[in-house]
């Protein structure tokens, strides 16, 4: 029976892929991609067919076991941020030689114009060099009917399909019809055993048939690309949701002709087709010019191609449809002046939030030493950075405070202090605590453990309750793995400890605790 | 026949509320709605907006085009100046008047108060005082929604109150009441304006 639901692109995502018959969705919390696994957890469906759920580790641990699932026959599938990518590119890009058997599906959500991230990376390169499918729907209802296009292609092609997502189409609801049920993949064990041993003889010959099927890809893509005749100047050819700010500044067809992509590795021939009907091409990509530049090529073409190289759509951040209008030579269409009154108003760590005493004492200890350099990390900690703290020097990838504070340690910075929350912490961090135990590195890890990943709602911790056994185990003598509770009562404890702890030579964990405000009201209200 | 609203105030004053009341009404009656959200960082104590677009046709982007929002409904009053570029001339801007300060630098009023009328027209008044005077303090941001129900036009006000029975009815009949009369004082108040 068909439904009609207003959804996140997001959740018409999660429900595309419940009702495609999913066994298992695998993620890491990442803005935007957060809500589509959130929409699973809470999906009375998924529980009743006890579809799996809980968060992982990291992106790198939940592709692998997507990949595991998808070996079983099941349809899996991995959700992440695009930074993400990053993490589980070892097992993403293997997992294209590999092949998937029951459907497997990497949505990946990247973040135009870094509203919360650390970069502008473009997800389609992963699936350009390791040589899968890539689906970027236009809109929420092509989000959930893709899906399960997507785990069809999958299966067909016994390949992983990546989709891709941009902030936007995430974190924007209309409504969705819904298609009908499909149960899930009954466990069925791989007949093709070889594919799956990526020994050097078995890859060579996947290489020759993946680099085979990536040319059906091709061809496959220019069914779902749309191609309309016209007769202009210039044509263009538009990704995902920039259709929809492209379309949006004409009321009918555009007399000129166009390309609407949704599939990639998009088809020589149909952009051949396209050029045949004009001189100019604009192509309108969100984030980086991937297609631009295939098209661009290093040699004069014929037809001259525009986009964000040439600064006919801006060189970064996210489209809009006004970057659109001006880039069609289109007028602006009058409106209220900008006002210079409004001020920025950054975000800024909650009042009451554990880190906020945390970083007060920390601040007051690390001024008695002026050498002092504290890494920092993923989480909202990092607003650590902004006034009044100014606590933090660094934040660069996820696990990278301890790592950072190693090698700084090691060529002389001292005090070298590591500042880490604990959903990072075992994520990304735990190995690299590994390497400062087995160097016998003197750094001082401070883990703010808020008892949740905060930054991205307060989804459950990997490491709620284990971190004093992981630092142990890891190898961290139990004297100096100390319990501090962040509160300004407690702030001359507090200060005493990370003193000691930085005055040690040697690996020491200082573990700051107390409830994420956010989830602790949120606990209060369900009492 | 379409609207665009932008809705905007600092993360946490319930600016979603607001649509997904007005969300709730326009499927009621058939409208095509897309309503962009921020979510993730910047919620935390930073600006927040959502886009919210109604229409009787389909409706392509998720974002409104600068010039063609109608209505801008604000939590915050210096929140409502960073939108005005996506105000037509002469739209509306209904606006609490208290101002939430959260940074240093924070503008006077009455330059807010000159940027605010310079083109459009504008409702401003303390919503968070109506919503505390009808014994409904968490409901100031259906105080603005009540303000801004005849300007909305696409949608009539006993829809916009359906929509608000709707949303809160799983959190009891008390706040469902609460906030009902949140937004007659708020339709009141712009009645009188």
């Amino acid at each position: 029976m068909s439904e009609k639901t207003l959804l996140l692109g997001d959740e018409a995502l999660a429900l595309g892929a419940l009702h495609a018959g999913l066994s298992g969705v695998y993620a890491y919390p990442g803005t935007p991609s957060t809500e589509i696994t959130e929409y699973i957890q809470g999906s009375p469906l998924a529980k009743g067919r006890n579809v799996h759920c809980q968060w992982s580790c990291n992106e790198k641990t939940a592709m692998e076991a997507a990949l595991g699932a998808s070996y079983a026959g099941k349809r899996a599938m991995v959700c992440m941020k695009h930074v993400g990518m990053n993490v589980c590119a070892d097992a993403f890009v293997n997992s294209g030689m590999t092949g998937a058997s029951g459907g497997l599906v990497v949505v990946a959500c990247d973040d135009p114009s870094m509203h919360s991230s650390q970069n502008e990376q473009d997800s389609r390169f992963y699936a350009e060099f390791a040589m899968v499918p890539c689906f970027e729907p236009s809109s929420q209802q092509e989000a959930y009917d893709m899906v399960r296009l997507a785990f069809d292609y999958s299966e067909t092609y016994h390949t992983p399909v990546l989709m891709r997502l941009t902030t936007r189409m995430a974190h924007s609801r209309a409504v969705v019809k819904t298609s009908e049920m499909r149960e899930e993949n009954p466990l069925r064990y791989p007949e093709d055993q070889k594919r799956w041993v990526l020994l050097p003889a078995v890859a060579r010959l996947r290489n020759e048939q993946i680099i085979k099927q990536y040319a059906e890809y091709e061809e496959d893509s220019s069914k779902g690309n749309i191609l309309s005749e016209g007769k202009a100047k210039t044509g263009v050819i538009a990704c995902g949701i920039g259709w929809n700010y492209l379309m949006e500044n004409f009321s009918s067809k555009p007399d000129f002709p166009t390309l609407k992509v949704t599939r990639y590795p998009v088809s020589k021939k149909q952009v051949r087709l396209l050029a045949s009907m004009c001189e100019s091409i604009i192509v309108v990509e969100e984030g980086q010019p991937l297609l631009e530049k295939a098209l661009k090529g290093y040699l004069p073409t014929e037809t001259e191609i525009k986009g964000r190289l040439d600064g006919t759509l801006p060189r970064t951040g996210e489209l809009t449809p006004d970057v659109l209008r001006k880039a069609l030579g289109m007028p602006e269409k009058e409106a209220c002046a900008k006002s210079d009154v409004a001020v920025p108003r950054p975000p800024a760590l909650c009042m009451g939030c554990g880190h906020r005493d945390f970083y007060t004492a920390l601040n007051r200890v690390v001024k008695n030493y002026p050498t002092a350099r504290v890494f920092s990390d993923i989480g909202c900690y990092t607003l650590g950075y902004l006034a009044p703290f100014h606590a933090i020097n660094s934040c660069v990838d996820m696990g990278a405070s301890i790592t950072m504070a190693i090698g700084a340690s090691e060529s002389g910075v001292h005090p070298s202090i590591a500042v880490i929350g604990d959903s990072t912490f075992t994520h990304s961090g735990m190995t690299g605590l590994l390497d400062a135990v087995n160097m016998n590195a003197n750094i001082t890890v401070c883990i703010s453990d808020n008892l949740t990943t905060g930054m991205t709602g307060g989804q459950d911790s990997a490491a709620f309750g284990r971190i004093e056994n992981i630092c142990l185990g890891i190898g961290v003598p139990k004297e100096h793995i100390r319990l501090i509770v962040p509160l300004p009562k407690n702030y001359e404890e507090m200060e005493r400890v990370i003193k000691e702890e930085i005055d040690y030579r040697g690996v020491s964990v200082v573990v700051c605790r107390r409830e994420c405000i956010q989830t602790a009201k949120r606990h209060l209200k369900k009492q | 026949m379409k609207k665009d609203i932008i809705l905007s105030g600092v993360g946490g004053q319930g600016i979603l509320s607001i649509a997904t009341v007005i969300g709730w009404a326009a499927i009621k009656n058939s409208l095509y709605l897309k309503q962009a959200e921020v979510h993730g960082m910047s919620q935390r104590g930073g600006d927040v907006q959502s886009n919210l677009r109604l229409s009787s046709d389909p409706i392509f982007s998720d974002l409104i085009p600068k010039g063609e929002c109608e209505i801008i409904i604000s939590m915050e009053p210096m929140e409502a100046l960073r939108y005005l570029p996506y105000l037509k001339k002469g739209g509306w801007i209904i606006t609490n008047s208290a101002p939430f300060v959260n940074i240093p630098s924070y503008p006077e009023t009455s330059a807010i108060d000159a940027d605010l009328h310079r083109d459009a027209n504008v409702i401003s008044f303390d919503s968070d005082q109506i919503a505390k005077d009808c014994g409904a303090p968490r409901s100031s941001n259906m105080v603005l929604l009540g303000a801004a129900a005849k300007y909305i036009e696409i949608l009539d006000v006993d829809n916009l109150k359906d929509g608000i029975r709707n949303v809160f009815a799983r959190k009891g009949d008390k706040i469902v009441e609460d906030n009902i009369k949140a937004f007659e004082a708020g339709y009141e108040i712009a009645s009188k304006k």
